[in-house]
């Protein structure tokens, strides 16, 4: 079938995020030969950038320039798209907070399916395409098939298509602002309140011990801080730690937190929630202390220790600092 | 403000293990205990906060079968005002569109200022609220955590973005939103609120209530289908270390210094 | 007799009969006081009904030992004797005071049964009495106004120091005292003066100094000391009536009603209402304190009688860590709330404010381990623990309860456990037991004598699984034929009653209690201290229950327990009382007596912090959820206190202690120093099989 694929690229301060090129990847899983048509809004020199960019990486690039585009609010860009894209289009977003915002709603615009939160494609079927999810935070994967006959709408997962780094499409911008017509929308973007800075910044430590729910206790966060001075890094958490008050905010990783990249990242009573593990990003070499052998972790961690952290992480850090 | 939210019954992840059932034609349902939703319950806290300030009423609706009556009148304990069950067998297997199609016509039997519904449920799709709202062709904000009443007609709304940043947007009634947890410290319903209001009437709607055709919802209808259950192969990801703490200990400071993970 | 000294019931002042003083003065005393007390008894009138009229003669009894001889004053040495001083003086003074009253206008007037010789030696005493009342006003006022003891401070959050006015009352009594005094020692002085038989005061008494400074005085200075002395100690005894219910001397009248009124049974809690039965529940309006009204009249009573001493909060752990509760000020709050709102003049009751988030805070509430140590203390017989549950069935009725404990709420209701774990797991940790060792489980008509109930704790935590076998194998080494229910178990619902969860502990207890019956069992055993007390004080009509350390001991004296010498004698042990053994229970000896059966064991005693005086490791149940405020933890002072007391080992009788001192070992860095352990594992090492 010969449904154009377009992929929507989120970018800030004029570089693309790392889910531009993992939509090329996740495009060719579905269609092995596209070339993808990466969709790029914004306004201003920036744009330039990130189109020219992207040139090398996708077929084509659409650029659509225009001051009400400045921030991406995705209640006007679902009006651009439902005018410039066309009848069958199949439309890749990355599943973060932008792509949860816009891609539902659009799906519905565009009369296609929409799947939500894609972890994998095996296959197209004719015009059916299986598609690997996850439910119950991570404890069950399903797989369904979706009808992409009309079209479709599909936010792909953070992190687990490899990017594409071939720039191999040899592809060219074309700039298609003119053909932006009105993007007066209900909602107005007023500003956005930065996270209050905390005392380290865990988006530039290369090694971070980072502690979720398993750590059962305020008190015990200082077993992890023990080891991330024996190791030299810094603590960081997931969610819940924020949630229940044991550590700032400053110090969460995740899509509702910090992105970090980190050359190690020990995971110390985490389960690895994909909304955890999506603020993980540069691949790094992932530790996984857990006492749940079926915790989602283990299927992303490069090694894992299958033991309680409070009994396990002690050990960990006497002997570190013995080979010292 | 009249507020209509939509809330689900789900298996709660915090309590059950949940598996695949033998055949992988569903996760397995027996000894599993069932609450709403997490992030729908910050939504009806939501709406009873804002109509406690502003007035109005607040009208909880559940799609699913006769046990979701369950969590409409838990919800109706918390203090909204009124309770709708949609149940149908021709509902189900409804995707996210037939739900959102079903729940439309929920929202257009009544008059709405503002639609809630939770950022996300047990499958993890976040894709209500934005369908519906499409549907109804109002604005939408999804993952709110934070709602300020400006005026009649007005919303001011914080939405939780990467970073744990906070966009603020205005936004114009009547809308849809979907909340985030953490928005607000929902009240406790304990046994005796729930006994309060068991006996208050919760009307059921079918399809036929709604007008709806039922060959556009379900199963039938249903551009997206499951397809299977299945837990992923286990062992592509870790290496798990075997043997005592202190061997595994030391194993590991081995790889942690070629890696780079001890400075 | 004539008297040398003309009497203020036939005096004259400037023409005036000083009659008419003497008669005025108690008149209006009287009226106005009776007037302060018809408005001070406005909101028990309006209170929530209270069952306090049954067990007379344990009343009488109590009040007897509490009210009349003070038993609990000397736990605070110094304090306790002066008190004790003050409040003999005043009970022997009584007589004598009143008989002042009607000497202002019946001359030579004699209280009933004091003409003779018991006249005589109560005259004696009361001279006594007074000096020793001078003396201890003298010591108190230097305790207070000079070294100020810690505990009588007054954090600012909850207003200014209370000082002064302990101090003016000093200075009332011993007006009192001195001029009572003066009026004896000049009608003494002016009789010896002229040679007359003289009523002699006891030697070395006030009166009797009194009487010598005052021997060369002229006969008109002595007449008008007699007469000013009179009149001011009636004036100040008028003014000191009327003073006592505006403050925290309301004690001296209300102290006998508050103890005949105590708490007689322990461990137990108050039902959500008096005379409402559980079906009738689902009736009212409301549940639990709201607003002030919603208290009992004992409860309100409580705050009428509070004396200020701070015993409570000296002795309450969540005070001690810095959460924000200090029971003396939730008693003194109330009595504040209670002078405000229903004032001597004006309207009574102003519009009803819910108490919290006006005089109470939620944390405030939420932070009391309910573990007894301030009733324990209370000199006048206060009650908090009762008060704090139905603070907290008011917050539950309103939805108020923190995220931190709505989670394991939820869980006990779905699930029967605060942690969600699934009913059929609930036996999962016998399955670790020697082979031989298996626990029968009372189902499908399996039967046994004993039932052992574990309980959520001992049930599902990994570490506390270890207490459940242990005493698996105790009772098997005893030879009872005992079982579990298995997944028919629920969480006892002692903690979700003391949280304010009514309902949900209902709920759990019919369950329970269905379960237990219909199993058949005799008897009923457990290790938790929190099910022993919700299934001896909380359930009826269950088979008698006992503690695994009662076990312990009646098996080791009858010889079916064997225990061989202790492992190591170098190590040191020291028992820690449980709240719900030991204060609400009174098993405090048991415990011990079976770490003593261990031959060659050391066990010594935290003196001072043992027994009915054991300070709470944190709290048990759902105070394991609950995130308080707190600069640190209660857990880490009871270690010290161990540490102190020379021990290396703390033996505990109830998985929550070892949860809560095991972390504040870790937390104090005293690994390896100090160690933790259950009473049942400590014997579980020490068994010796009959068959060995």
């Amino acid at each position: 079938m010969a449904a154009q694929v377009f992929a929507y690229i989120v970018h800030k301060n004029g570089v693309a995020d790392d889910t531009a090129l993992e939509l090329v990847s996740a495009a060719r899983n579905i269609f092995p030969d596209t070339s993808p048509t990466a969709i790029v809004t914004g306004s201003g020199t920036d744009l330039d950038g990130v189109c020219n960019d992207l040139a090398a990486s996708f077929g084509e690039v659409w650029k659509f320039d225009h001051e009400a585009l400045a921030y991406p609010n995705a209640e006007a860009i679902r009006k651009l798209l439902m005018a410039v894209l066309p009848a069958d289009a199949v439309v890749l977003f990355p599943h973060d907070t932008f792509g949860m915002d816009l891609a539902p709603g659009l799906s519905i615009k565009l009369n296609s399916v929409f799947v939500s939160d894609a972890a994998g494609f095996e296959g197209l079927d004719g015009n059916n395409l299986k598609v690997i999810r996850q439910e119950y935070s991570g404890q069950v994967s399903t797989h369904l098939m979706a009808d992409i006959s009309a079209g479709a709408v599909i936010n792909v997962r953070p992190g687990i298509f490899q990017p594409d780094e071939s720039r191999s499409a040899g592809g060219q911008v074309v700039d298609k602002s003119s053909k932006i017509g009105d993007l007066s929308v209900g909602r107005r973007f007023l500003e956005v309140v930065e996270a209050e800075a905390g005392d380290v910044d865990i988006t530039k430590e290369d090694i971070l011990v980072s502690v979720g729910r398993g750590i059962e206790d305020q008190d015990n966060i200082e077993i992890a801080e023990e080891l991330a001075e024996a190791v030299g890094g810094v603590v960081s958490c997931s969610r819940p730690i924020v949630d229940a008050k044991w550590l700032e905010k400053p110090r969460q990783v995740g899509t509702s937190g910090q992105t970090v990249k980190p050359k190690v990242y020990m995971a110390l009573g985490i389960s690895g929630s994909f909304q955890h593990m999506g603020g993980i990003k540069g691949n790094p070499y992932i530790i996984a202390v857990n006492k749940n052998l079926k915790a989602p972790i283990f299927q992303i961690a490069d090694v894992g220790v299958v033991e309680d952290l409070l009994d396990f992480v002690p050990v960990l850090t006497e002997k570190i600092q013995e080979g010292k | 403000m009249e507020i209509l939210v939509c809330v689900k019954r789900v298996p709660d992840t915090a309590e059950n293990e949940i598996e695949v059932n033998r055949d992988g034609s569903d996760i397995e349902r027996d000894d599993l205990v069932y609450s709403v939703n997490e992030w729908d319950n910050y939504a009806v806290e939501e709406a009873i906060q804002i109509v406690d300030k502003v007035g109005g009423a607040v009208t909880v609706v559940s799609l699913g079968d006769e046990d979701s009556e369950e969590i409409v009148r838990r919800e109706m304990a918390m203090g909204a005002n009124n309770g709708i069950l949609v149940s149908d067998d021709a509902f189900e297997g409804s995707d996210g569109k037939g739900v959102a199609a079903i729940l439309k016509t929920v929202a257009e039997k009544g008059s709405y200022d503002l639609i809630l519904t939770g950022a996300q449920a047990d499958d993890g799709a976040g894709q209500i609220g934005g369908m519906l709202a499409a549907m109804l062709d109002l604005p939408y904000a999804s993952v709110v955590n934070s709602i300020e009443v400006v005026s009649d007609s007005q919303l001011k709304v914080g939405r939780e973005i990467e970073g744990g940043n906070q966009e603020l947007n205005e936004i114009g009634l009547p809308c849809v939103l979907s909340i985030q947890t953490g928005i607000n410290e929902p009240r406790y319903v304990g046994i005796r609120g729930i006994r309060k209001v068991a006996s208050v009437d919760i009307p059921i709607w079918g399809a036929a209530d709604l007008g709806l055709d039922a060959s556009n919802v379900g199963q039938s209808a249903a551009g997206v289908k499951r397809v299977d259950y299945f837990v992923p192969e286990f062992g592509e990801g870790a290496e798990i270390l075997e043997g005592s703490d202190e061997e595994i200990a030391e194993k590991l400071i081995d790889l942690l210094k070629a890696k780079g993970g001890i400075k | 007799m004539e008297s040398v000294l003309i009497s203020p019931a036939a005096a004259t002042v400037a023409g005036i009969p000083t009659i008419i003083f003497s008669i005025f003065i108690p008149l209006v005393g009287v009226a106005i006081f009776a007037y302060i007390m018809f408005r001070r008894i406005q909101p028990l009138v309006k209170a929530a009904p209270d069952e306090r009229f049954g067990c007379i003669g344990q009343r009488i009894g109590l009040t007897l030992k509490i009210w009349l001889a003070q038993w609990r004053q000397p736990r605070y040495l110094l304090a306790g004797i002066i008190h004790i001083f003050i409040f003999a003086g005043f009970i022997i003074l009584g007589a004598r005071s009143t008989q002042l009253v009607i000497l202002g206008f019946s001359e030579n007037y004699v209280l009933p049964g004091f003409s003779g010789i018991f006249g005589q030696v109560y005259n004696v005493l009361k001279d006594y009495a007074a000096t020793w009342i001078l003396i201890a006003c003298a010591v108190a006022a230097v305790r207070r106004g000079i070294f100020k003891p810690a505990r009588y401070a007054v954090p600012p959050r909850y207003g200014k120091d209370h000082t002064a006015e302990a101090i003016f009352v000093l200075g009332l009594i011993s007006t009192l005292i001195i001029t009572e005094s003066l009026f004896e020692a000049s009608l003494v002085a002016a009789e010896t003066q002229k040679g007359l038989h003289a009523a002699f005061p006891a030697p070395l008494s006030l009166a009797w100094f009194f009487s010598h400074m005052l021997s060369s005085s002229s006969q008109t200075a002595l007449q008008n000391t007699h007469l000013i002395s009179y009149f001011i100690h009636d004036l100040t005894f008028f003014f000191f009536l009327c003073f006592l219910p505006l403050g925290k001397h309301f004690h001296v009248i209300t102290s006998i009603f508050n103890v005949f009124f105590m708490r007689v049974e322990k461990g137990n809690v108050k039902p959500v209402r008096y005379r409402i039965s559980d079906e009738q529940l689902d009736d009212l309006d409301s549940f639990g304190v709201k607003v002030f009204e919603d208290f009992t009249w004992k409860h309100m009573l409580d705050f009428y009688s509070c004396a200020d001493c701070g015993r409570c909060s000296d002795r309450c752990p969540a005070n001690a860590v810095g959460r924000p509760l200090s029971p003396r000020f939730i008693s003194i709050k109330g009595r504040d709330y209670a002078f405000q709102h229903y004032p001597l003049t004006g309207g009574n009751g102003a519009e009803a404010k819910p108490l919290i988030g006006d005089i109470y805070d939620e944390d405030e509430i939420w932070s009391c381990t309910t573990c007894g140590a301030c009733e324990q203390e209370c000199p006048l017989g206060i009650e908090y623990i009762d008060k704090m549950v139905d603070l907290r069935r008011g917050m539950v009725d309103d939805g108020l309860v923190p995220q931190s404990l709505q989670k394991p709420l939820g869980s006990l209701e779905k699930r029967g456990n605060p942690w969600g774990k699934m009913e059929r797991k609930r036996a999962d940790w016998s399955k670790a037991l020697a082979e031989g060792n298996d626990v029968k489980i009372l189902e499908k008509g399996a039967a046994a004598d004993t039932l052992y109930f574990v309980d959520s704790i001992s049930s599902f935590d990994d570490r506390m699984q270890e207490i459940a076998r242990c005493t698996a194998q105790i009772l098997d080494a005893a030879e009872i034929d005992f079982g579990i229910l298995g997944k028919a178990e629920k969480d006892s619902g002692h903690e979700a009653r003391r949280f304010g969860e009514e309902m949900l502990y209902q709920d759990l207890r019919d369950q329970n209690a269905e379960a237990i019956l219909n199993s058949g069992v005799e008897h009923i055993v457990t290790a938790d201290p929190h099910a022993f007390n919700a299934l001896k004080k909380d359930y009826a009509e269950l088979p008698p229950v006992e503690h695994i350390s009662q076990t312990i001991v009646r098996q080791v004296q009858s010889g079916k327990i064997q225990l061989k010498a202790v492992e190591d004698p170098a190590k040191i042990y020291v028992y820690h009382d449980a709240c719900y053994l030991g204060r609400h229970n009174d098993v405090y000896d048991d415990p011990r007596q079976a770490i003593d059966s261990i031959p060659g064991i050391k066990r010594v005693e935290m003196t001072g912090n043992c027994r009915d005086r054991s300070f709470c490791c944190g709290g048990g149940g759902l105070m394991l959820f609950y995130e308080p405020e707190e600069e640190q933890r209660m857990g880490v002072l009871r270690v010290e206190m161990a540490q102190k007391s020379g021990a290396n080992v703390i033996v505990t009788a109830c998985p929550f202690c070892l949860v809560n001192i095991e972390d504040a070992i870790k937390v104090s860095g005293l690994e390896g120093q100090m160690e933790a352990m259950d009473l049942t594992e400590l014997i579980a090492q020490h068994l010796v099989s009959v068959n060995q």
